[in-house]
């Protein structure tokens, strides 16, 4: 759906990406990952054709951006960082202009749809200059959504919004993937591993890695980490733990408690679990602790930045040694 | 077309829900106003020749002071985001915008067709050159109002947009002030620039093609500049 072959753009000196490549495709939720300044606001302005780039090619939908911009434009829906919005105009008048702009043949009912949709029909007859934030933030959704558009282009599209509000938008993004083809930016980190499909990490205006969040954690750390916790713990629970096969190191963290590391193929949970029941110390939990993504991403853009260029995306990046279970 | 159309809607109902065109449309008719007076009290005349020499002064602040947020104000707020990203030319933004403040200054000028009535019930007006000098005031306002466009493109600034717009628009409106400076061609190339020339017959009652032709070209080269400082400006972003 989403062809990006070294996308490159300069701004005098400064160069905000360079020599970005990636697809993605129909129906999928792509996670834009990096730190401010990385460059994913570049690269999504440069995909719903707000700027053209300085080196490379994109293609949307099988046209090519520089070439046939009006039919990419009018492919994608897109929700820029700071929400375009015209204070004076009632909600539901600036989703009618917007449907009507995009080509929409019944600008009413699309408007209509698409408020209900994000939720905001309870104030489609209010100015946008005296809605919250929130409410705001879902009107700018609203008019990307408002064509029914392939490709959705979404940067931070949760900022600034409350707890409730951040988790309905999610739901609404998920929803809405499927159908659609959707890219979005953050840098809020959980959210990019519960919305997004596959997660690309950029830094420096670079692409350092590429994943499904599970595997992109995985892949980073060379071993898998489970949290177990027994009832009755018994003087050799530690021994018989070591001794099941898969398992690599144990670690007991309090009476009771204990942090297993495995190996990444084959699955030692059921071994685990049967151990413990057949010597009935009472097993209470056992759980895989993932790396939290704000680990992989403080690995990676620290490191990539001391690191020369043009190293091996990911898996070059050392496994970072994971420490009683605290972040770092 | 459709689009040009639609951003021009918006673009005028957005001058109507905001202070600008109250404020503009007010200085503009109390001061065309007691222009009108004036003129009337000591030349007793049933004539609105005077009065528009005087209007086209007027055009020269209010003009700018319309075109100023168009472009401006969409780069400040983002919007402009907005409308690049909708499948929707360059041109037509452009086209649209330039429209709806040429609106607004068409309805400014209707409001003073109260003046030329008057001056049926007082007297005995040639109504000619009367509709002449409307049709003048409506092209002249175009062409400093394309310009005002040009100047509202560059910046997202609006107090730079307007003072650059009325520097275009006052450089254009005088340029045949360098008639006695160079002779020959060029002097006469600077008097057919000046938009005050191009003028004085419309105001006389005389619609010459030619000055037509200059006001249109000058109004379709000045949007034509704008879409190209609109397009330029998406490589500088």
């Amino acid at each position: 759906m989403i062809e990006v072959e070294h996308l490159t753009k300069r701004y005098g000196d400064l160069t905000a990406i360079e020599d970005l490549s990636f697809t993605v495709h129909q129906g999928e939720i792509l996670g834009f990952l990096g730190p401010n300044g990385a460059g994913k606001t570049t690269t999504m302005r440069i995909l719903s054709g707000y700027m053209p780039p300085s080196a490379g090619t994109a293609r949307v939908a099988g046209y090519d951006l520089s070439e046939s911009s009006l039919e990419v434009r009018r492919r994608i829906g897109y929700l820029p960082e700071t929400v375009p919005l015209y204070p004076e105009m009632t909600v539901s008048a600036y989703l009618e202009y917007m449907a009507a702009l995009r080509g929409v043949t019944r600008p009413d009912r699309a408007a209509r749809d698409a408020m209900e949709a994000c939720g905001i029909a309870d104030r489609h007859d209010t100015l946008i200059g005296k809605l919250s934030k929130g409410y705001r933030q879902r009107v700018g959704l609203a008019q990307a959504l408002i064509h029914d558009p392939e490709v959705l282009i979404l940067d931070e599209p949760t900022i600034g919004l409350d707890p409730r509000q951040i988790i309905e938008v999610r739901n609404l993004i998920k929803s809405l993937g499927g159908r659609r083809t959707i890219i979005l930016s953050t840098h809020i980190l959980p959210e990019a591993s519960q919305v997004c499909e596959r997660v690309m990490i950029i830094n420096k205006g670079r692409l350092v890695a590429e994943d499904t969040p599970e595997r992109l954690t995985a892949r980073l750390r060379g071993a898998q980490q489970l949290a177990v916790q027994v009832a009755r713990p018994a003087r050799e629970t530690l021994s018989v733990l070591e001794s099941i096969p898969g398992v690599l190191r144990v670690h007991e963290q309090e009476i009771g408690r204990y942090e297993i590391e495995s190996a990444l193929d084959g699955d030692p949970r059921p071994r685990i679990a049967e151990a413990i029941v057949q010597h009935g110390w009472g097993l209470l939990e056992l759980r895989p602790v993932g790396m939290s993504l704000e680990e992989i991403f403080l690995t990676l853009t620290t490191e990539d930045a001391a690191e020369p260029a043009g190293q091996a995306p990911a898996q070059a990046a050392p496994a970072p040694r994971r420490q009683g279970g605290k972040a770092r | 077309m459709r689009n040009t159309w639609l951003i021009a809607r918006r673009e005028l109902a957005s001058y109507f829900t905001s202070p600008i065109a109250y404020a503009v449309t007010a200085v503009f008719l109390v001061v065309a106003g007691y222009l009108f007076w004036v003129i009337l009290y000591y030349s007793r005349e049933a004539t609105m020749r005077y009065l528009f020499y005087n209007v086209t002064t007027l055009l020269l602040l209010v003009g700018p002071a319309l075109t100023m947020r168009l472009v401006a104000e969409e780069r400040r707020t983002g919007t402009i985001e907005l409308l690049l990203t909708s499948p929707v030319r360059d041109g037509e933004v452009i086209a649209g915008k330039f429209l709806a403040a040429l609106g607004l200054w068409a309805l400014m000028l209707a409001m003073t067709l109260v003046y030329p009535l008057l001056l049926k019930l007082l007297g005995n007006p040639d109504l000619g050159p009367i509709a002449s000098g409307y049709l003048g005031l409506l092209l002249a306002g175009g062409a400093v109002l394309a310009l005002g466009v040009i100047a509202s493109t560059v910046t997202s600034n609006q107090v730079i947009a307007a003072l650059v717009a009325f520097g275009l628009s006052l450089l254009l409106w005088l340029t045949d002030a360098l008639q006695g400076i160079a002779s020959g061609t060029l002097g006469s190339f600077f008097s057919y620039l000046s938009m005050s020339t191009h003028f004085y017959d419309f105001a006389k009652g005389v619609i010459d093609t030619k000055d037509v032709l200059f006001f249109l070209s000058l109004i379709f080269g000045a949007l034509f500049v704008a879409t190209r400082l609109l397009e330029a400006r998406r490589w500088k972003l």
